[in-house]
């Protein structure tokens, strides 16, 4: 009987520890997803841009013996009813060099909309060396009914850029966030502290286009 | 089965509260295989709507909408309905009697991790009534779709939550089953193969099946609690999805496949009267297979834009997987190489099981390659592919592991004429099937859509004739099964010739209970 008493407790020992480690699978399913990010930022994959501030930018030496085109692309994502497309279609700048163009959106509904930009650059070794200066990417945009904005980006292209990579393409997917009355203040601080911005710029590269 | 041994304490009881309450782990195998017959029959009756609207091209039976419900729960019901419950249920009538055990370690348990599973799969199927139907996603539930899909889609997450509990207890029994119950003397380098690879299998569930119930909750709290994960407007990324579910899904692969292997493990030898080859590297390759499936996931997304480096990481891995699966394959023939070979029907199921699987692993070779994936991603090669290996590996290992093990089970023989009519019905039926499916992918047939060039339209007539015979052919299957249940050729105790282990030492059928005192090994 004794020794039938103690399987059992064996089988329940074993069983507690045997869910723990289910417990434990679970938390790591949940932890893939900083684990990711993490990643993509260490690495620039996904398109991952980076940002310069202002030392870096003055620091930065111009190559002028190379021509590098960059190329400029938007679309307005799923439900968001919004016109959005770049001014200029690309322009030439040596590598250390900085440029500014401008991106064009209006909103073709009746309520006040706010959107988010999500940028990608390709190709992927190139996108850590593309870096933000300045971004209407960096905020959620807010547009009136019929309201339109052209909206700068300011960047600069590192010196040390891969030798091989002579195009490289800044694209934008534009997401529908809330309707603009609807969203307080609050909301918009939640959910730029949830999002720190390098996360948010990881998207771009996922959806089609 | 109504010779029970009066004489122990337990009484065995009769009419559906036996059912109900039952902690006999032959009961509960029966009821996992029974289950598992039911959902294939829905599962398989979906494909037939599928197959049905593909005869021609354009649009004839059913909606497009309507199309691509029944792909996303054909797949969810096939897997999580056929194939790992009748696994479960297989481990549940062999393992404790091939280890020589009275019984599972936490019969009541094992009773709640079978009961759980019948509202699961009905409300799998209720998610086809809900507003907007089932989800339209595929078995995959990629966001963002599955994060804009109807109530359905939450009924389905509720239903992979359960299923996936089911699992997970199941599991949990059979690894404190085999780990503590063995017959004294019994080593884990004795056991036999399906004991190790259900050991194996139970292991590479319990870390596989929680990140799958992460994900779909992190779909739910997406749909319904304002968060992120995978909507981009909000900063997630629907990407980060796929990392996820493959994380699962391909070790979910094996889960399907491995017990198979156990299954091809037992059955070879027997026929062939001689001990399985290479037993040992057989025990290493399951390990080692299973070590493998963690690190290969990226394989199913090589599309998504990855980079270059990762490409190559996921390419080598996934073509490593080859080496040991190659080592149990070449093991096999070895053990039938020179053996007294004879071909009753689970021979012929166990034969088959490993010829075409090996087709499907050729052709999973040739998805691994990222380049050349490019061009088959998403396309009717890879639905040919995953048929080769999930119904040649594990449905025609369950259905020959049925036969080999039907005698033991009811006392009585099966009708050896129809069980090789069943066979070869089931092998024209699934070749024509799917073979063809191979040539379509390859000129570029998308899957998981309702319409297609017209340049398609014989070979998909091939497929849809073969999967109405595959399927008629199953309900042969049915009939011989009761016709077992219900008298037939008295079978002896060790019902095949060339049979060892544990299991035939006791009378046919089995006693409701066995080994209540424990075997005597060698
Ligand atoms: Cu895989």
């Amino acid at each position: 009987m004794s020794r039938v008493r103690s399987l059992t407790q064996a089988n329940r020992r074993l069983a507690a520890k045997l869910f723990l480690l289910t417990v434990a699978m679970f938390g790591f399913g949940y932890a893939l997803v900083p684990l990711y990010a993490v990643f993509c930022q260490l690495t620039g994959l996904n398109g991952t841009t980076g940002r310069a501030d202002a030392q870096e930018v003055q620091a930065s030496v111009v190559d002028s013996s190379r021509w590098v085109t960059v190329e400029f692309t938007g679309q307005v994502m799923g439900n968001l009813p919004w016109e959005f497309r770049p001014l200029q279609k690309k322009i030439r700048l040596h590598p250390g060099d900085t440029a500014v163009i401008k991106y064009y959106a209006r909103n073709l509904a009746n309520d006040t909309i706010v959107g988010r930009a999500v940028p990608s650059v390709a190709p992927n070794k190139a996108a850590p060396h593309f870096k933000k200066i300045e971004c209407f990417c960096f905020s959620q945009q807010e547009l009136k009914p019929g309201q339109s904005e052209e909206m700068p980006v300011r960047f600069l292209l590192e010196r040390d850029l891969p030798k091989d990579v002579n195009t490289l393409t800044l694209s934008y997917a534009f997401y529908y966030v809330d309707r603009g009355q609807a969203a307080t203040a609050d909301d918009h601080a939640r959910l730029a502290a949830q999002h720190s911005e390098p996360r948010a710029q990881r998207q771009a590269k996922s959806d089609p286009g | 089965m109504a010779t029970a041994a009066t004489a122990h304490h337990e009484e065995h009881p009769y009419g559906i509260t036996r059912w109900l309450y039952t902690t006999n782990h032959k009961d509960i195998g029966t009821l996992y295989l029974w289950f598992s017959f039911a959902m294939a029959i829905v599962g398989g009756t979906m494909a037939l709507v599928i197959r049905a609207e593909l005869w021609q091209p354009g649009l004839q039976i059913v909606e497009p909408g309507f199309f691509n419900q029944m792909t996303a729960l054909h797949g969810l019901i096939m897997v999580f309905g056929l194939v790992m419950p009748a696994f479960v249920g297989l481990a549940n009538w062999q393992i404790p009697m091939m280890i020589g055990a009275p019984d599972m370690a936490l019969p009541r348990m094992n009773n709640w991790s079978f009961w759980i599973l019948p509202p699961a799969g009905t409300l799998l199927l209720l998610s086809l009534f809900a507003p907007g139907g089932a989800p339209q996603a595929g078995w995959t539930l990629y966001p963002p779709l599955t994060i804009q899909m109807g109530m359905g889609m939450d009924f389905v997450i509720l239903s992979v939550h359960m299923l996936g509990i089911s699992s997970v207890l199941g599991s949990i029994n059979i690894i404190a089953t085999i780990l503590n119950m063995r017959a004294p003397g019994l080593t884990l380098m004795k056991m036999p193969l399906f004991v190790w690879t259900w050991l194996v299998t139970a292991f590479l569930l319990l870390a596989a099946i929680p990140v799958l119930a992460g994900a779909v909750t992190m779909l739910l709290t997406d749909r319904h609690f304002g968060t992120h994960f995978f909507n981009a407007a909000g900063g997630g990324d629907p990407v980060m999805f796929q990392h996820v579910f493959w994380f699962f899904g391909h070790p979910e692969v094996y889960i399907l496949v491995l017990p198979a292997f156990g299954v091809f493990s037992q059955i070879i030898p027997t026929f062939s009267r001689k001990p399985l080859f290479g037993y040992e590297s057989m025990v290493y390759a399951t390990m080692s297979i299973a070590f493998l499936s963690f690190v290969v996931w990226a394989h199913h997304m090589y599309t998504v834009g990855m980079p270059t480096a990762g490409e190559l990481f996921f390419m080598y891995t996934t073509m490593m997987i080859a080496v040991p699966t190659g080592v149990k394959v070449f093991n096999w023939v070895a053990t039938m190489w020179r053996g007294s070979l004879s071909f009753e029907t689970p021979m012929l199921y166990a034969i088959a099981g490993v010829f075409l699987f090996t087709i499907g692993g050729l052709s999973g070779l040739m998805l691994s390659i990222t380049p050349a994936d490019f061009q088959y991603h998403d396309t009717y090669f890879v639905v040919a592919h995953f048929h080769y290996v999930i119904f040649a590996g594990s449905v025609l290992a369950i259905i020959g592991a049925v036969y080999y093990w039907m005698p033991k089970w009811t006392g009585h023989m099966y009708n050896e004429t129809l069980g090789k009519w069943h066979f070869w019905l089931t092998m024209i039926g699934f070749n024509l099937t799917f073979f063809p499916q191979h040539f379509l992918g390859l000129a570029g047939m998308p899957r998981r859509i309702p319409d297609y060039a017209l340049q398609f339209t014989e070979f998909n007539q091939w497929s849809t004739v073969g999967a109405f015979i595959l399927a008629l052919a199953q309900l042969l299957f049915l009939y011989i099964v009761i016709q077992t249940i219900r008298g037939g050729e008295k079978a002896s105790g060790r019902v095949w010739e060339g049979a060892e282990g544990l299991e035939w030492t006791v009378p046919s059928p089995a006693p409701y209970h066995t080994f209540a005192t424990p075997p005597k090994i060698r």
